[in-house]
């Protein structure tokens, strides 16, 4: 019995001590060539995995710099980034007038550039084998404000007449504005009988468990479960790699975006790290789940950046 | 007639004793079975270099090393703000305050109202006055400071509990024998009172390392890939990279999410196990 009381104490005393030799380790790290200071940067959840690659990346080839990524979603980033609290802004939607008015107002400028694509992919249950294709229309039909959908009869008469259980991203996501304001025509504007979560692996749980269940999320999440779920073309386009990226699938492929602060960017670190982001955005933000863009508009990004 | 009034009573108490015994195994039980899941997914990834790695992209590499730290150096500086100033203000109210004045009836009603007010809210207001305001920044200092106001009211009300258990006799000997009311404070009163109040600051402890919302709403980043080295550094800590990885569209990521909640509940373990100690040795000593 003692001897495994002394072993827990032993395991216990490691994890407290393990950190703390790190971190007097990680004083002694290289020097020369490499870059310093913190890059401070807050924003979307949707954009974090990409931000993350890259930051992960950069740090391994630059140890003695700092890159805090925070995941205040794209609304709290962007109120961070109009007072000058951060040097780069992750967004899954562009920035709202009253966001850059604020920005205005304390004399932050800012660039956008664009980094990657997502698609927003309606999805339903594995033993939903009716819905095959949806149509603009009908997608606005079943998520308008004033909605009179409540069976999936009343989408199409000939399917079948039971109740369906909606399910949408929380309100506070950039997925949940670019979804309203592309299929109801403003940001916000939804029917109110949704199950809404943050967290996108609920809205899959909440699916794969309801037969009547639709809802949508980001594409990423519907690659991890496609045994789960059963996946709905919109204008008989199905979302993919390649039609994400070339734009067929629309209305629902959205871009995802940076935005810096002009004023960081003088900062020698703050620059190779938005040049690096761009330049290696391509093959990182395929490991994260998500599409990249054509060559070209990466050019372009990087273009603007000179 | 009396037997059978007696039976009856015999016959309600083993009820009632066996509603009791269910309720702490049925909540035994869940816990088990929390636990087992847990333990069954994640700790077939628990290794050294889980602890050491910082996190990334790719859950085979990712680890917690930067989360354990942050947690560290926050519950730490969360300790030393909180029960120095919660202990303090207990003895204020119950050995040094007039305790019919209306300002210590206020005092006392606010600080039982705080300590219902939802962690959030304590985010907002850290957010404000300590990244803000005394432009702590989005640092570990701001984290712990917030942390600090969130447990001060359950360590406050605990502690002013352990304080009314000291026997007034013990005081009013020590004071017979002519020792001043600091004197008595530090020799009979604390070291009487001394294992209740650790039992309250355990129970605080514990609740602000398992928070994650408010230190998010403070700035907390979601990625750190240093080690925190001041109390000015950015951090995260450890509720919230598990949060991260179970937000992941990968299944991989919510198993390692589980083996971050087995290091969480380690760190638990220990901080409850150093307190436990402490408030033994101290018992001891009291018998």
């Amino acid at each position: 019995m003692k001897k495994i009381t002394k072993k827990i104490i032993t395991i216990m005393a490691l994890t407290l001590v393990t950190p703390l030799v790190l971190t007097a380790c990680g004083q002694s790290g290289q020097s020369g060539q490499s870059l310093t200071g913190e890059i401070k940067i807050d924003g979307s959840s949707t954009v974090f995995p990409i931000t993350e690659a890259v930051a992960e990346e950069f740090t391994a080839q630059n140890p003695d710099i700092k890159i805090p990524v925070g995941v205040s979603g794209t609304g709290g980033g962007f109120k961070k980034f109009a007072i000058g609290e951060t040097d780069i802004s992750d967004a899954s939607r562009p920035i709202k007038d009253e966001e850059a008015a604020m920005a205005k107002e304390n004399g932050i400028d800012f660039t956008k550039y664009t980094v990657a694509y997502d698609g927003i992919t309606m999805v339903v249950n594995k033993e939903n084998t009716w819905v095959k294709n949806l149509t603009t229309e009908e997608l606005k039909m079943i998520w308008a404000p004033d909605s009179k959908v409540t069976t999936w009869k009343d989408i199409r008469p000939e399917w079948p007449n039971d109740e369906i259980k909606f399910y949408a991203p929380g309100t506070d996501s950039g997925t949940f504005d670019y979804f309203t304001e592309e299929i109801n025509g403003k940001s916000g504007a939804i029917r109110h009988d949704f199950t809404g979560s943050e967290d996108d692996n609920v809205l899959v749980q909440g699916i794969a468990g309801d037969k009547n269940a639709i809802g949508f999320f980001g594409f990423a999440y519907y690659e991890e479960n496609t045994n789960k779920l059963n996946l709905v073309a919109v204008n008989d386009v199905k979302p993919s790699l390649d039609t994400i990226k070339d734009g067929s699938y629309a209305p629902l492929s959205r871009p995802l975006f940076i935005y810096v602060n002009n004023k960081s960017l003088d900062k020698t670190e703050v620059h190779a790290f938005v040049k690096f982001y761009i330049e290696n955005a391509k093959d990182l933000v395929k490991e994260v789940g998500y599409i990249p863009l054509p060559d070209k508009m990466y050019t372009d990004q990087l273009n603007l950046l000179k | 007639m009396e037997k059978k009034l007696i039976r009856r009573r015999r016959l309600k108490n083993a009820l009632f004793q066996g509603a009791l015994i269910s309720i702490i195994v049925f909540s035994i039980l869940i816990l088990l079975l929390l636990l087992y899941q847990v333990f069954k997914v994640g700790l077939s990834h628990l290794s050294l270099s889980f602890i050491t790695s910082m996190p990334s992209r790719f859950a085979a590499r990712a680890g917690i090393a930067s989360a354990l730290a942050g947690s560290i150096w926050t519950i730490s500086l969360t300790i030393l703000f909180a029960i120095p100033l919660g202990v303090g203000t207990a003895l204020y109210l119950e050995e040094y305050a007039n305790k019919k004045s209306w300002f210590t009836k206020i005092l006392e009603i606010n600080i039982a109202n705080l300590a219902g007010v939802p962690a959030i809210v304590y985010g907002m207001l850290g957010l404000a006055v300590f990244v803000r305001f005394l432009n702590f920044q989005r640092s570990i200092l701001s984290g712990a400071l917030t942390l600090a106001l969130l447990i001060l009211p359950v360590i406050i009300v605990a502690s002013q509990e352990a304080l009314k258990s000291v026997p007034s006799t013990l005081k009013e000997g020590s004071y017979a024998l002519g020792v001043s009311k600091w004197q008595t404070i530090t020799g009979v009163v604390l070291p009487y009172s001394l294992p209740g109040i650790l039992t309250g600051s355990i129970l605080a402890v514990s609740r602000a390392m398992g928070e994650a919302a408010p230190l998010i709403m403070i700035g907390a980043a979601g990625y750190i890939g240093f080690m925190p080295k001041s109390p000015l550094d950015s951090f995260t800590v450890l509720p919230i990279q598990i949060f991260n990885w179970t937000s992941r569209p990968q299944a991989e990521f919510q198993d390692i999410a589980a083996t971050g909640i087995i290091v969480l509940l380690v760190l638990l373990l220990t901080m409850n196990a150093i307190a436990i100690v402490l408030r033994n040795k101290y018992q001891n000593r009291m018998d």
